[in-house]
């Protein structure tokens, strides 16, 4: 065997961990034999042993902290969509205010135009709903954007959006005697919706409401 | 860990900058002892090991998800590291901390007046005339010898590191060892 050159190379593919039997084999049988060989060997083995075997080194104290203080600055807009992916809930509770409110405002500005739900028999003057005389309207009565004036009968529940409930004797002093005498009139609940916020809570309400019979239905 | 480390990477791609902290704080001690015994100095190898976590950061887009994450970190220290010893004439800091030793200064390594024990001198010693002498060695065969020695990786992992036939780094191991035998015959 060549000392020089194929000895050595065999010696360093053992080192690597690459040398197969034969040939490994093959080296122990030179070494045996071949002083100066042997010699290297173990010069090689004992170097890299030396190499191994040096101190592992840590990073110096608050490495960290100090690169993370020296990266460039996260984008804001980034930042806000972050938080808004940690709380999808959040984030969808706040869409939903978003459309419903803003829905519920369309509707308040929409149009200034008196509307009445769809019953029989009403009487529309200069913005006033009058439900004659000796006329008795079945179902709940909606009035937007107009008073509300009853001589007759109401079967059911008055709700008036934007608008006043007109006694039949205006002059007749107290809200307590209009209520008392309305009182005869209409079967149901009168609701008055005259400002936003009441607008909504009527809104809301009423969603709710139609929740709760939804499920009751089922 | 690899799968922690996967995941993190996702969440800093999507722009979550903490997660980063993880990936630093797990690889920091490889990625500076590195720069450190390919540079020598304390000093620049924690300047140069925050510098590659930087890189590392800027570019984690071009960073290919399906590699090791650690391989294309450890490249990025190298070559960095490559460079500063390419554009710099050697310099020393004398108050710079040895590392292994608690607040040890390279002017401990100047003779001193008054004699240390024993023991601590020469385990001492070694270490520094064994870093010195890897230090010696020409760039390209003290990166493989510190890739493969000092961090352990396999001959295949250190050619994807530098980015060199698995062929050219068993050369250079073979070559970088028999210089450091030439050297470290008399220890």
């Amino acid at each position: 065997m060549n000392c020089n050159k194929e000895a050595i190379a065999l010696m360093h593919q053992y080192l690597d961990g690459e040398l197969y039997k034969d040939d490994e084999r093959r080296l122990r049988d030179h070494l045996q034999t071949c002083p100066s060989c042997q010699e290297h060997f173990h010069e090689l083995k004992r170097t890299t042993t030396l190499i191994k075997n040096t101190t592992s080194v840590s990073a110096p104290p608050r490495f960290t902290a100090n690169v993370m203080a020296n990266l460039p600055k996260e984008k804001k807009r980034k930042n806000y969509l972050r938080q808004l992916q940690r709380h999808p809930i959040l984030t969808a509770a706040a869409i939903f205010f978003i459309l419903m409110f803003s829905g519920i405002f369309t509707a308040w500005n929409q149009d200034q135009q008196v509307t009445v739900s769809k019953q029989e028999n009403l009487e529309i003057r200069d913005h006033t709903v009058i439900v004659p005389e000796g006329v008795t309207v079945q179902g709940d009565l909606v009035v937007r954007n107009g008073d509300l004036r009853i001589h007759g009968k109401v079967d059911g529940d008055i709700t008036i959006i934007n608008g006043d409930i007109i006694g039949e004797n205006p002059q007749g002093g107290t809200n307590d005697q209009l209520d008392r005498n309305n009182l005869r009139a209409y079967s149901g609940e009168l609701t008055e919706v005259n400002q936003v916020y009441e607008w909504i809570w009527y809104h809301t309400k009423n969603t709710v409401k139609e929740i709760f019979s939804f499920e009751s239905d089922e | 860990m690899e799968t922690m480390i996967k995941q993190k990477i996702k969440e800093v791609k999507k722009g979550d900058q903490s997660a980063f902290e993880d990936i630093v704080s797990f690889y920091q001690n490889k990625v500076y002892h590195i720069c450190l015994r390919m540079v020598g100095n304390s000093y620049e190898a924690e300047d140069l090991a925050q510098e590659a976590f930087i890189r590392a950061y800027t570019n984690l887009h071009t960073f290919d998800e399906k590699r090791k994450f650690s391989t294309w970190l450890y490249r990025i220290a190298t070559n960095l590291s490559i460079d500063r010893i390419r554009k710099k004439k050697p310099d020393y800091h004398l108050d710079a901390e040895v590392r292994g030793t608690e607040g040890l200064d390279m002017y401990s390594q100047l003779a001193a007046d008054q004699a240390l024990p024993e023991e601590e001198v020469e385990s001492l010693e070694l270490q520094t005339y064994i870093h010195k002498e890897i230090l010696a060695l020409p760039p390209k065969y003290r990166s493989v010898i510190v890739l493969r020695y000092l961090d352990e990786l396999a001959l295949q992992e250190i050619a994807e590191v530098l980015d060199i036939p698995v062929g050219t780094v068993k050369t250079r191991v073979h070559r970088g060892r028999e210089a450091l035998r030439k050297r470290l015959r008399h220890v």
